[in-house]
């Protein structure tokens, strides 16, 4: 049954202009996290997220959200019975929730990834490994994104 | 041109762990920019990147809009054997690059 | 006003006028320094420094013949790692011909279209930063070595000049933030002393690599000034005097910046 609210918004949605609506969704933010929480599901399906085997590293504060480095590395032999089938980052606050996935195997050696992201605000990221026994481990980092002083297009 | 650079080490020992990094030359276009005049510019991005070991794949990544322009993707993989590791990226409107480098395993 | 209101207002006036001048050699710091560490990392690595993806295209681009001459920089200028070694600490240069000075980017076109016969290329398009990010790296680690003569004083004079007026909107002198209150915050980031050591640069706001001009250009945007054409003559004597004001500092081709 559609709620009140979904019917709102969805009218509101209907009525507005692409360009304008994109520029004043009341709702940005809860409808952000709310795609986080789908596409968390998405990847543990009903299984459950523990914390911890992960180890997620982002700078605290960082120079520029346009090239932010994250490292990735989770605890694992990585055998053929025993390693990560796959790893996975979220983030909250960004338009789209999903930033990369990796699938590896026992062949990579370690269960690692570095590479650079782009992180829309100030939020939380979070990393999801993947077991070969079916387990899913998680691990969050905060990060504070400041904004360049001299732009191009100056100040917004 | 499509540029895309690799480093790793010429060889390795047998069962050695090595370390693989990787740039690509991709401006990352996330499909959420709009121009001075209010259009959005359409989304044009690298999607994966595949590492093959003697055509075995040994390592994939997925790429959505919020990796960084010129993705960066730092990984390991086993010298197993000596042989040639390839590298391929693809992605929207036909974006392809690809690279190989020698490796020689004792 | 009160005795208090009196006070400060004389200590601001007495701190305007005190700082001005040159940063002395000793206490010249790279914006290098002000980055975290993993921005310097990415720097430090040339298989991480995304500025190589077109440091690589400038080297392809210097052995590619062209123009109507069908020839290569190469085909006069050799190996740029040696031909090409401590050009760009001396850029920008007196060009006789012109009886001016030339920054690199016009150095490169001069070469195209008068020895290679070939139409100049862009500013700002990625066939001229790249050949201008290799021929800048062959000088990474050397330091910059501006020779000013009698030819080239009225220029550096004019770009010391420009660097000291007050303009745009927000009636801002560069010096009054680079030379005055560098080390400083300004909207979350830190005041850098604004010396150009690693230009063409790979900027994070950018995500690509740009010029010096290209990030003057952003300068004089953010203190809502007229910014002056690619190649502009005001634009070249600001770099001569930038460079100057940078000498003995090492070059850091193809440097990462936020």
């Amino acid at each position: 049954m559609t709620t009140r609210r979904e019917f709102l918004v969805a009218t509101a949605a209907a009525l507005v202009p692409a360009a304008v609506e994109a520029q004043i969704d009341p709702n940005q933010a809860a409808n952000r996290k709310a795609a986080f929480q789908a596409a968390l599901r998405k990847i543990v399906g009903d299984g459950q997220l523990r914390r911890g085997r992960v180890k997620l590293e982002l700078p605290p504060l960082i120079d520029n959200g346009n090239s932010v480095p994250l490292s990735v590395a989770v605890e694992s032999p990585m055998t053929a019975t025993d390693h990560v089938v796959a790893i996975h980052v979220l983030t909250e606050k960004n338009p789209l929730p999903d930033v990369v996935s990796v699938h590896l195997g026992p062949r990579a050696g370690r269960a690692r990834l570095s590479t650079r992201v782009r992180l829309a605000d100030t939020q939380s990221v979070t990393a999801i490994a993947q077991m070969s026994d079916g387990s899913f481990w998680s691990d969050s980092a905060e990060v504070v994104v400041t904004l360049s002083a001299c732009l191009e297009e100056g100040l917004i | 041109m499509a540029r895309a650079v690799v480093t790793l080490p010429a060889q390795a020992k047998r069962g050695e762990i090595i370390e693989i990094k990787t740039l690509a030359a991709h401006s990352m276009e996330t499909g959420f920019r709009r121009t001075q005049t209010g259009e959005l510019i359409p989304r044009d991005i690298i999607r994966r990147f595949t590492c093959t070991y003697n055509g075995t794949e040994v390592y994939r990544v997925d790429l959505h809009p919020a990796i960084a322009a010129n993705p960066l993707i730092v990984f390991t993989t086993i010298a197993t054997e000596t042989g040639t590791l390839s590298f391929q990226w693809v992605g929207d409107n036909g974006y392809t690059a690809t690279e190989t480098a020698p490796i020689r395993v004792e | 006003m009160s005795l208090r209101t009196a006070l400060l207002l004389a200590a601001c006036l007495l701190s305007a006028g005190a700082a001005a001048g040159e940063i002395p050699l000793s206490e010249r710091r790279s914006g290098y320094e002000l980055m975290g560490r993993e921005t310097r990392a990415m720097q430090d690595d040339d298989a991480t420094n995304p500025g190589m993806l077109w440091v690589l295209d400038g080297e392809a681009l210097w052995r590619k013949k062209a123009g109507a001459a069908d020839r290569a920089c190469a085909a006069c200028h050799g190996d740029a790692r040696t031909s090409m070694k401590g050009v760009a600490a001396r850029y920008p240069a007196f060009d006789a011909a012109l009886k001016r000075p030339v920054n690199l980017e016009q150095r490169i076109n001069i070469c195209r279209t008068g020895q290679q016969k070939a139409p100049p290329l862009a500013f700002e398009s990625r066939e001229l930063l790249a050949l201008t990010a290799y021929v800048a790296r062959q000088s990474r680690g050397l330091p910059i070595n501006i020779a000013i003569d009698a030819r080239s004083k009225p220029f550096l004079d004019a770009g010391s000049e420009a660097f000291h007026r007050r303009q745009g909107q927000l009636n801002l002198a560069c010096s009054q933030c680079h030379d005055d209150n560098w080390g400083k915050r300004l909207a979350g980031s830190v005041i850098p002393q604004a010396h150009p050591t690693g230009y063409p640069l790979y900027r994070l706001e950018w995500q690509g690599l740009g010029s010096l001009e290209r990030r003057l250009r952003n300068c004089l945007i953010g203190i809502r000034a007229e910014p002056y054409a690619y190649g502009a003559p005001e634009f070249v004597d600001l770099e001569l005097y930038l460079m100057w004001r940078a000498n003995g500092m090492k070059i850091e081709t193809p440097a990462v910046r936020p």
